[in-house]
């Protein structure tokens, strides 16, 4: 099993090529063939990834699995996990299955929806396996065209601007990255992210147009870097695109969005900007501890007075990004595992939470808030899952998403009290939005004509929600999961970071104190 | 004297052809042959790309370095008469439906293809005079090869008076340069202008000689012929527009530059990021207003241009190497474009306007996602080829010391990507309307997925040996 990753990352791919070339015709039957086909390429997928696990090893801090191969002009297709990404890849095999089971109800072009899905897979496993700089922006930039028709085609009425919108703000981020990484090609001369992750980019102080650019390249190409990452994430004060994305995209496409594809952001940090550049990451902290907890008390307020619920959502969603990117670059061992964790968690809680405003989506065909109320006289259980992932966005001991915060805020303590104390102020304005929306739709009386013949959740809705709701109890009872696997990786990471800080010169380190 | 002309044989037997094609075509059938000299045509110039692709790799210098055949020449003369080969043959069934395939057409290809062949080797200022100028007279006249239209014919005389204007200024500037250096051959104006910093009077000359080139590769500021001319010329002669002429175009622009010029690289970098940079913006931000989509095609390769260019500014082997590799992916993807473009008719009349591919992927999703590729290939997102032309000018730019260039050409790419997305917009998410017709002739649509093919497989298949192809010809320009 040599070429495991690349079985897991290409599998969905052969599915779509397989849709696309053999299946004829926009019957029932054909529709039916499209759905089966791409829910059992995406579940075989997930077992096959299961295998990864089975044989990591975390307490190898290097890659593994690792496959290399000749590409084209000197590039290499190199392929690889270690502690810090091959959670994101079970993540992303996980939600899949999930997701192509939600949109069973599709009868629009399903054949290209769930190409447009399939091949969305393979791009984003690509993007937390690859081991080489331009096969890794290949993947990220990649995923935007599956994304950008999956918004356009099968999205709601404003679905144009979102689309356009959500391409071109996440391409223009990106290109500067590309920028970047040349840059990087050029000073160490290869594009293999191992080497690239020894090789330290120069930091001495740049004159650039009169201006002293104190960590010089390093910080020059941090920014590069963030200006991607942060618009992937979204944080404040680029998330814009993400409230309209996920208003207009399909349920399926925003559980994606949420799950995995802002993931990439948080991942991107952890890959390159925190160990490659360690001196910038170090100058530009401080911001981006102030821009995640402007982010955390600002989005969090804006969700307070949100009238539509997918909107609500993708606000916290922006808010608790904050908390990851504050753990990352508290570069401590809580701060990095309880990022990670907060990322893993968002992605089955916000995953949860998209798929529970689908399921009122479709029987009533309508996020409004004002338009549900009283739904527990009609749909215990479905107000019993709203529920528990409504606490779980909230934080709750005993569910998944109180570790990632505890963790977050307990790293950035150490490094920075005002923030924490900032950032922590986010966790009752969480509680103030999530319990407020969950009253308006759930809990009164059902008085809404409309509303009275609403039925309760099917099977097959029940039975995507039970993997969700199993893994946000599990990771809230036994983090160790998690950080068991992680933990190797995020010290040694913690380590190079300290090393490669401690070794530049005083002179820059005495520069970054007098700013 | 025999040797030299033995140098020269391609472009002999070309000429040769063209002529014999002539007479043959006047004292037979004329216009009713055209067909089949269409064929015949685009045959030979195959043929002869695969002997020129194939043949002898040495450098090799004719007529006292008035001609140089090298590794640099081959490669364009390759890709000039393969795009203007494959352009014939998609024009064939559509110019012979609407009576508009004159026997002149596949002969005034090929003269303008020899002309094009002469550039990419010109070693003297004469030689480049000559081939630019047998080029430029031959386009001109197809340019305006549908005589009753009023659009075609005023795309003609356009393109007739503008490259005039900039056959003069080059003139001068050649002239200048003459005056100045003593002698017209690019190995001894290289050896005249050795030094830090040119003198102020070859200077001017470089600085006419660039404004003449920048014409003919249609760079902004010199940019103003080319939409209206790709708008009005007939649909396969704006597809031979945007795809040889511009290779050799480039081509004679890297050749003049690291030939005659390319001691005193620190003069003419300035200039050329100069046009690429505004080649790059005015190319992106022109065609988001564009509705009809040749003229957006226009822009578009306007702004490629400026790409090529930016390789062409770092001044170096890389620099030149990189902007063969644009260039020969740029051409490919044009080829399959513009065979989608040919294949857009309603009820049997050509369009042009964007909004007519709404919904076409409901209805003909097989080319809605070959356009699709392009598309994304032209504005340069990953996975697809473009993207690696993107990277490789930019790696170039990089290394060649100019940074800012780079950063900008990636911002003016944002920009470009708007238009591109808006096609893919129409033919996925626009409103139902009236369908287009199924393409007529299988040619078209083949080579639209033939390109859209090569755009991922190349990817993934060494890019078929084009980047190390592209190498070798750069070291042979540059040394």
């Amino acid at each position: 099993m040599g070429n495991l990753l690349s079985i897991v990352t290409f599998l969905p791919l052969v599915a779509a090529i397989v849709l696309a070339v053999f299946l004829r015709g926009n019957d029932e039957a054909a529709q039916r063939n499209a759905k089966w086909l791409a829910l059992v390429a995406t579940a075989v997928t997930f077992l096959i990834s299961l295998f990864i696990l089975a044989e990591f090893d975390p307490a190898n801090t290097g890659f593994q699995y690792v496959e290399e191969r000749d590409w084209i002009l000197n590039l290499k297709y190199k392929v690889g996990v270690d502690g810090i990404s091959v959670l994101f890849v079970l993540l992303t095999t996980f939600i899949m299955p999930l997701v192509i089971a939600c949109s069973w109800d599709v009868s629009k072009r399903v054949k290209e929806y769930m190409i447009a899905f399939l091949a969305l897979e393979t791009l984003m496993i690509g993007v937390f396996v690859s081991l080489d700089l331009v096969l890794f922006y290949l993947f990220f930039e990649a995923s935007l065209i599956p994304m950008f028709l999956i918004i356009g085609i099968w999205g709601g009425a404003n679905r144009i601007y979102a689309s356009f919108k959500f391409f071109l703000y996440t391409f223009f981020g990106s290109v500067l990255m590309l920028v970047a990484m040349v840059a990087m090609y050029t000073d160490a001369g290869t594009t293999d992210i191992p080497t690239l992750l020894n090789h330290t980019f120069a930091s001495e102080t740049l004159n650039l147009f009169g201006f002293q650019i104190i960590g010089g390249m390093q910080t020059l190409m941090f920014i590069a870097f963030f200006a991607s990452f942060a618009v992937k994430m979204p944080m404040w004060p680029v998330h814009t695109w993400l409230p309209d994305a996920h208003v207009q995209a399909p349920t399926a496409g925003s559980v994606v969005l949420a799950a995995i594809l802002l993931k990439m952001g948080g991942y991107g940090f952890l890959r390159f900007s925190l160990p490659m550049f360690p001196v910038g990451a170090e100058i530009l902290t401080p911001v981006v501890f102030w821009m995640s907890a402007i982010a955390i008390v600002y989005t969090s307020l804006v969700a307070l007075v949100q009238e539509d619920m997918k909107k609500l959502i993708a606000y916290s969603s922006v808010a608790h990004m904050g908390y990851v990117t504050m753990g990352i670059f508290a570069a401590n061992q809580q701060g990095i595992d309880g990022a990670i964790f907060q990322m893993l968690s968002h992605g089955f809680i916000s995953g949860a939470l998209f798929l529970c405003v689908g399921v009122i989506y479709d029987r009533m065909h309508t996020r409004e808030i004002d338009a549900y109320g009283g739904l527990v006289n009609r749909m215990p259980k479905y107000a019993l899952v709203f529920m528990l992932f409504t606490m779980a966005n909230v934080g709750l001991p005993g569910t998944s998403g109180f570790i990632g915060e505890f963790l977050v805020l307990m790293g950035i303590f150490q490094e920075n009290t005002w923030v924490a104390a900032v950032a922590a102020s986010g966790v009752i304005f969480s509680a103030a939005y999530a319990l407020w929306l969950y009253r308006r739709v759930v809990m009164g009386a059902l008085i809404k004509e409309s509303l009275k013949a609403i039925t309760d959740m099917s099977t097959r809705e029940r039975a995507i929600f039970a993997p969700l709701i199993i893994m946000t109890l599990l990771l809230g009872v036994y983090p160790s999961l998690i950080t068991d696997i992680i933990g190797p990786s995020v010290s040694a990471l913690i380590d190079n970071y300290d090393t490669a800080l401690a070794a530049v010169s005083h002179e820059t380190v005495g520069q970054v104190a007098q700013h | 004297m025999q040797a030299d002309l033995a140098i020269l044989l391609p472009e002999i037997l070309l000429s040769l052809f063209a002529l014999a094609a002539l007479l043959g075509a006047v004292y037979t059938g004329k216009d009713k042959v055209a067909s089949a000299l269409v064929w015949v045509t685009s045959a030979v110039m195959l043929l002869l790309a695969a002997w020129i692709g194939l043949g002898d790799a040495t450098t090799q210098i004719a007529f006292d370095g008035t001609f140089i055949n090298d590794g640099f020449a081959r490669f364009s003369k390759v890709v000039i008469l393969i795009s203007a080969a494959i352009v014939l043959i998609m024009s064939q069934e559509y110019m012979k439906r609407r009576d508009i395939l004159r026997f002149e057409y596949p002969i005034l290809v090929s003269l303008s293809a020899v002309g094009m062949m002469v550039m990419v080797s010109a070693g003297d200022l004469i030689s480049l005079y000559m081939g630019l100028e047998l080029q430029s007279l031959a386009l001109y006249v197809v340019a305006s090869l549908r005589r009753d239209s009023a659009k075609s014919t005023e795309a003609g005389m356009k393109y007739f008076v503008l490259g005039a204007l900039s056959s003069g200024l080059l003139l001068y500037g050649a002239s200048l340069t003459y005056g100045f250096s003593g002698t017209t051959s690019f190995s001894g104006i290289i050896q005249a202008v050795q030094g830090e910093h040119l003198s102020l009077g070859v200077l001017f000359g470089l600085v006419f000689i660039v404004s003449g080139l920048a014409f003919k590769v249609s760079a902004v500021p010199f940019h103003m012929w080319t939409p209206d001319v790709y708008e009005g010329s007939p649909t396969p002669v704006t597809a031979f527009f945007a795809t040889a002429p511009k290779m050799a175009a480039m081509g004679l622009f890297a050749r003049v530059m690291h030939d005659a010029f390319g001691g005193a690289v620190g003069d003419w970098q300035q200039v050329i990021a100069f046009l690429a940079v505004l080649s790059m913006f005015l190319g992106s931000i022109a065609a988001i207003g564009q509705s009809n989509i040749k003229r957006l095609m226009a822009y578009s390769s306007i702004a490629h241009m400026g790409y090529a260019l930016m390789g062409l500014a770092s001044g170096t082997v890389l620099g030149v190497e990189s902007m063969l590799v644009y260039m020969a992916i740029y051409v490919t993807m044009n080829v399959g474009t513009f065979a989608f473009i040919l294949s857009m008719e309603r009820n049997g009349t050509p369009v042009t306007d964007i909004k007519s591919l709404s919904n076409l992927s409901s209805y003909a999703p097989g080319r809605a996602f070959s356009l699709l590729v392009l598309m994304f290939s032209l504005a340069g997102v990953p996975p697809m080829l473009g993207f690696f032309g993107k990277l490789y000018v930019l790696r170039a730019a990089y290394e060649g010391g100019l940074a800012w260039l780079a950063v900008a050409g990636v911002i003016a790419s944002v920009i470009g990507a708007y238009y591109y997305l808006r096609i893919v917009f129409f033919m996925y998410f626009g409103e139902e309307t009236e369908e287009l017709d199924t393409p007529r002739n299988p040619i078209l649509s083949g080579l639209l997925v033939a390109s859209a093919v090569v755009m991922i497989a190349a990817v993934l298949l060494n890019m078929f040996g084009i980047d190390s192809a592209a190498a070798a010809a750069a070291a042979s320009l540059v040394n």
